[in-house]
């Protein structure tokens, strides 16, 4: 269990020799809540938004499940190399009166901050929201990018 | 201020489909969580379906059963490898059974920011009217 306190959120680094067993783990929880009912949950800071994080060879990508939330709601900034993200989810009081037979969504307020492992250009970030879900594109800075060196024949 | 607006919100892994064995196609399905209200006019259903757009999304009736689907493409491009991954797309799928007294004629049904509202409205019939109490 010692390698899950490592590899959890907030970590400093993602890229540890566990990112690869996380990521198998996380497919067998999967595989096993279908069997078993969902008693194993995978890696997760346990921070809403729960949120995905991709990256290319220029950008790094995050993206979080918002459902309701409008793009002007969202509190979106960025530094050298950490993204926060602060908002709250209202859910509109139904007007007149109303009887509920079942209430699952939940509204509030929420924030959360994530390292990323390199250097982004902040002055080229683009953030959209388009059906609840949002996607912040990052490229990464100069310095961070990877150089492919040609090498030479004599 | 009611109680909801000073709460922070807590993150909630997505509650996966029990019956898995029921599907036809690979992949994961999700049940969205709902909100169902009632006036005295009409059955409202709202239900979190993050990254579904409108023509991916199915909603039928049959035999009293309203059926709720829809599919997720995966945002992710091509080129693109995981850094971390906290949450899985797939389809979401919920039913639910409805009583005679919708008029399933008129059924509204709303996208908006992931968000699905479906309207049911009663039957004229049964939206309640006041009995006046008379005395002798």
């Amino acid at each position: 269990m010692i390698f899950r306190r490592v590899t959890n959120w907030p970590s400093v680094y993602w890229r540890t020799p566990f990112g690869e067993i996380e990521r198998l783990k996380r497919q067998m929880n999967l595989l096993s809540e279908g069997i078993f009912g969902g008693a194993l949950t995978g890696p997760s800071a346990g921070v809403f938004p729960l949120m995905n994080v991709t990256e290319d060879k220029d950008s790094y990508y995050v993206r979080a499940e918002l459902p309701g939330i409008k793009s002007e709601e969202l509190d979106i900034s960025v530094t050298g190399d950490t993204l926060s993200i602060a908002g709250e989810r209202k859910i509109p009081e139904e007007k007149g009166e109303v009887k509920y037979h079942r209430r699952e969504r939940e509204a509030g307020k929420f924030s959360r901050i994530v390292n990323l492992p390199t250097q982004i250009d902040t002055g080229k970030v683009d953030a959209k929201c388009v059906d609840g879900l949002l996607s912040v594109v990052m490229p990464k800075a100069e310095v961070a990018k990877l150089k492919q060196i040609v090498v030479k024949s004599a | 201020m009611t109680e909801s607006e000073n709460k922070a919100l807590q993150s909630k892994e997505k509650v996966q489909l029990s019956t898995a064995a029921e599907q036809t196609q690979p992949g994961i399905v999700f049940t969205p969580a709902v909100d169902i209200f009632e006036t005295e006019k009409a059955l409202t259903l709202l239900a979190d379906m993050p990254g579904v757009k409108s023509e991916k999304l199915s909603i039928a009736i049959n035999k009293n059963v309203l059926t709720m689907s829809g599919e997720v493409d995966a945002p992710e491009g091509e080129n693109e490898t995981d850094v971390i991954r906290e949450y899985e797309t797939g389809k979401y799928f919920r039913e639910f059974t409805l009583s005679n007294e919708i008029d399933q004629t008129r059924i509204d049904a709303m996208l908006k920011d992931g968000v699905l509202r479906l309207t049911l409205p009663k039957v004229e019939a049964v939206t309640p009217r006041k009995i006046a109490v008379k005395t002798a």
